[in-house]
């Protein structure tokens, strides 16, 4: 399974996100080329529902403890409630991710 | 003194400290440049440790902290957070609140 898919797989069954991108910003950095050491996460989930930031940084990093330890070096996060994310104006999507039911049933 | 004992130690006794990749002066790391900026912006004094020639406290201070990457920036024995937080904080102009008053009850 790619990092890509193992990182997907475990916010979206841990945090339920309304929304979720995941961008590699590994060429950013001082690293090989197609590495995948360097990830921004914008996620918008009920679970940061009045939680302090360190507390939703925490959150994501125990969901994904596994993977910093094995190559992830960095994480860039905005992490927002679905009232904070709509008070940006970002619009939530209007149904709630696949999460692959379709692929094993 | 363990090393958990000796970053309980820095934390407690600095009231500002920022555990990063580098100097203030010469960061060896993108997220910690950014972080130590926002920090030098407000004006105040502040402890650091170069977690590159520390490589102890590289180890241990996530354990302690519960927090996995570098930069960290600690006031008053509490983790505030890594770079995004303390930029965003920063540009939401509520850092140097945070700062001063650390300097103020420390001192």
């Amino acid at each position: 399974m790619s990092l890509r898919i193992r990182i997907e797989t475990k916010l979206i069954d841990q945090l339920s996100p309304y929304h979720l991108e995941l961008v590699n910003e590994s060429h950013q950095h001082s690293v090989p080329a197609n590495s995948e050491t360097h990830w921004r996460i914008i996620l918008v989930s009920e679970a940061f529902e009045g939680q302090g930031l360190v507390a939703r940084h925490r959150l994501i990093y125990a969901a994904l403890a596994e993977e910093m330890n094995d190559g992830v070096h960095a994480l860039t996060m905005d992490l927002m409630s679905p009232n904070e994310f709509k008070a940006t104006g970002g619009q939530l999507p209007p149904s709630p991710l696949c999460r692959g039911a379709s692929k094993t049933s | 003194m363990n090393t958990m004992e000796l970053i309980k130690k820095q934390v407690e006794e600095n009231s500002i400290i920022l555990y990063m990749k580098g100097s203030p002066n010469q960061p060896q790391c993108g997220f910690s440049a950014r972080t130590v900026q926002a920090l030098m912006e407000c004006g105040q004094k502040f402890a650091f440790v170069n977690v590159l020639e520390n490589q102890e406290i590289r180890q241990d201070l996530p354990k302690f902290g519960h927090w996995p990457t570098f930069p960290q920036l600690w006031v008053n024995g509490e983790l505030v957070g890594g770079c995004d937080i303390v930029t965003e904080m920063h540009s939401e102009g509520e850092l140097k609140p945070l700062i001063d008053e650390a300097i103020q009850t420390h001192s």
